[in-house]
């Protein structure tokens, strides 16, 4: 499985206290292409990303299921309680098996 | 050539109806396949969506769901669903406790103007639903008409 890095606009505040509650914001770049088929159009086959896990400190804490019905550039807003420093994994698959990765590293005070 | 072209127009709306009557069907399935006999309760869930959007394209959602999110009571699932888009199940979110908070928000497309369904899984087995109508001036699917 080929995992590659993509462009992703990762918000996280710069440090929390154990224990609070932490908003996570991230916009990832990609077309979320959907196989369009209409007269006049070039069919495109369909290529989305299909799930988001993140995980924190190793740890499993949230994951999303994507259909073509999200938006482009999917953004993506959910809390995790802050619990340790540690890197927050994003893993987005796409259609065809390719694992997009990035991380982010939570400060925790 | 000609006639092939007629047919290929003629076709075109065949297409179209039946895609819709598909979705129609996709979303009861989807919605039954969540709800799985349980009956939801209208209430503790909370669904943010502007009521009109000029652009289906990308159109901000967020939804709120009281609770807890100790590990004996938490949300595990948050469905969104699209009553009229081709796939109806637009997203679904997998929570733990250790989310701290049952929110999410995210940006979705809209084929049309329809209804659009939040629905919350506890981990305790009940159900909530929360509904809400929106207008689409433009769609995000590409017109064929």
């Amino acid at each position: 499985m080929r995992t590659v890095p993509i462009t992703a606009r990762i918000t996280l505040p710069p440090s929390a206290q154990r224990g609070e509650v932490v908003t996570v914001r991230v916009l990832v770049r990609h077309p979320m292409e959907r196989a369009v088929d209409a007269p006049g159009l070039t069919p495109v086959p369909r290529k989305i990303l299909h799930t988001l896990r993140v995980t924190y400190a190793g740890e499993e804490v949230f994951r999303m299921a994507l259909s073509p019905g999200i938006a482009a550039n999917p953004y993506l807003e959910f809390t995790t309680v802050a619990t340790e420093t540690g890197d927050l994994v994003f893993a987005w698959e796409e259609d065809g098996g390719t694992i997009y990765r990035r991380e982010a590293r939570l400060v925790v005070t | 050539m000609t006639v092939l072209s007629r047919r290929a127009v003629l076709a075109v709306p065949l297409a179209v109806a039946g895609a819709s009557g598909a979705a129609a069907e996709d979303f009861a399935a989807a919605t039954r396949a969540i709800l799985a006999g349980r009956a939801p309760a209208e209430g503790g869930i909370f669904l943010e969506i502007p009521p009109l959007s000029e652009n289906g394209n990308s159109v901000d959602l967020s939804v709120r769901v009281d609770s807890p999110m100790t590990a004996e009571d938490h949300i595990t699932a948050i469905h969104i669903l699209a009553e009229k888009n081709p796939f109806p199940l637009v997203a679904t979110f997998s929570l733990t406790p250790r989310a701290g908070r049952a929110e999410v928000a995210t940006r979705i497309r809209l084929a049309t103007s329809q209804t659009i369904v939040a629905i919350a899984e506890t981990s305790r087995g009940a159900v909530h639903r929360a509904t809400r109508e929106v207008i689409v001036v433009l769609g995000a699917c590409v017109e064929t008409g």
